[in-house]
């Protein structure tokens, strides 16, 4: 059997044509998604006997936050990868991820705080989970201005990988923040181990969301990456 | 479909500020990041089909 060329889409050149022709089946998969998650969401998923209809936030804020922690682990391993393997476009993957996994860090922090004010009684408390989440939001805008600062690509790249692989210690710190510390934010009700502690609509319907960000998320770094690459290497995106 | 009618949905059982604040802004990042990369993407079809 041939041997599998694990290196043939690991150059600019050959990446590109490859992720115009992916983006499009992310960007419709997660179109989908949203549109039935949604649908659940508002029109299956019941009252919550406790929150009312407040709690509806989480089938955004949870998709947002998860986003938010796997976006800089899957950055921070094209970081890695890039140092180990010194290819350009792993920098170059490392860099397309990085404003969508900050939004998604925004967007948690915003969601999170327009849900506490009906539910907790305020927008912001430094709770162990509430304030690593926040180190993350800097984390990622320290990589964003980091790597804008330094004039050469390559070195921009190196230099930010560092900073991405020292900050990965802060995503298990705030997975299992409200495991170790005393906190307001409620603990996971969502893990591979035991049964779901959630109405199956309101699970559901908050999978499918979650989906649908992934997806997202996705398609925005493949086109960020075809734009990082026309600016460095246009004779790469040349379309073949 | 358990609202009454579409004020009631807008209402969002008095959380309707929250609710639709945290979607509206959720939208509006997304949809945006998307915009902008498409149209950058468009731009620069468009200009490889010029020089082609």
């Amino acid at each position: 059997m041939a041997a599998i060329n694990w290196f043939k889409f690991s150059s600019p050149h050959s990446f590109y044509p490859l992720a115009g022709r992916m983006m499009p089946w992310f960007l419709a998969a997660s179109l989908l998604l949203s549109i039935v998650g949604l649908y659940v969401a508002f029109f299956v998923a019941p009252t919550d006997f406790q929150q009312g209809e407040s709690y509806r936030i989480i089938f955004i804020h949870v998709p947002a936050a998860w986003m938010s922690m796997f976006i800089y682990l899957v950055m921070a391993g094209w970081a890695g990868a890039g140092l180990v393997f010194n290819t350009r476009l792993s920098g170059m993957m490392a860099r397309a991820l990085a404003p969508t996994g900050a939004m998604f860090t925004f967007l948690a922090l915003w969601t999170g705080a327009l849900w506490g004010k009906p539910t907790w009684g305020t927008w912001w408390v430094w709770d162990a989970r509430l304030t690593s989440e926040l180190i993350l939001l800097f984390l990622y805008i320290g990589f964003l201005s980091l790597t804008a600062a330094i004039e050469d690509e390559r070195r921009a790249d190196r230099a930010g990988a560092v900073l991405a692989l020292v900050g990965v210690v802060n995503i298990p710190i705030i997975y299992f923040s409200v495991v170790w510390w005393n906190t307001l934010h409620q603990g996971a009700s969502v893990s591979l181990k035991s049964a779901p502690k959630m109405a199956t609509t309101m699970l559901i319907g908050m999978l499918l969301m979650a989906l649908a960000f992934w997806m997202y998320s996705i398609a925005a770094a493949l086109l960020r990456v075809r734009s990082i690459i026309r600016e460095r290497e246009p004779r790469a995106a040349a379309e073949v | 479909m358990q609202w009454g009618s579409w004020a009631e949905f807008w209402a969002m059982g008095g959380y309707g500020l929250y609710v639709w604040g945290s979607f509206a802004v959720t939208l509006l990042c997304m949809a945006g990041e998307m915009v902008s990369l498409i149209s950058t993407e468009r731009a620069a079809r468009k200009h490889d089909g010029e020089k082609a």
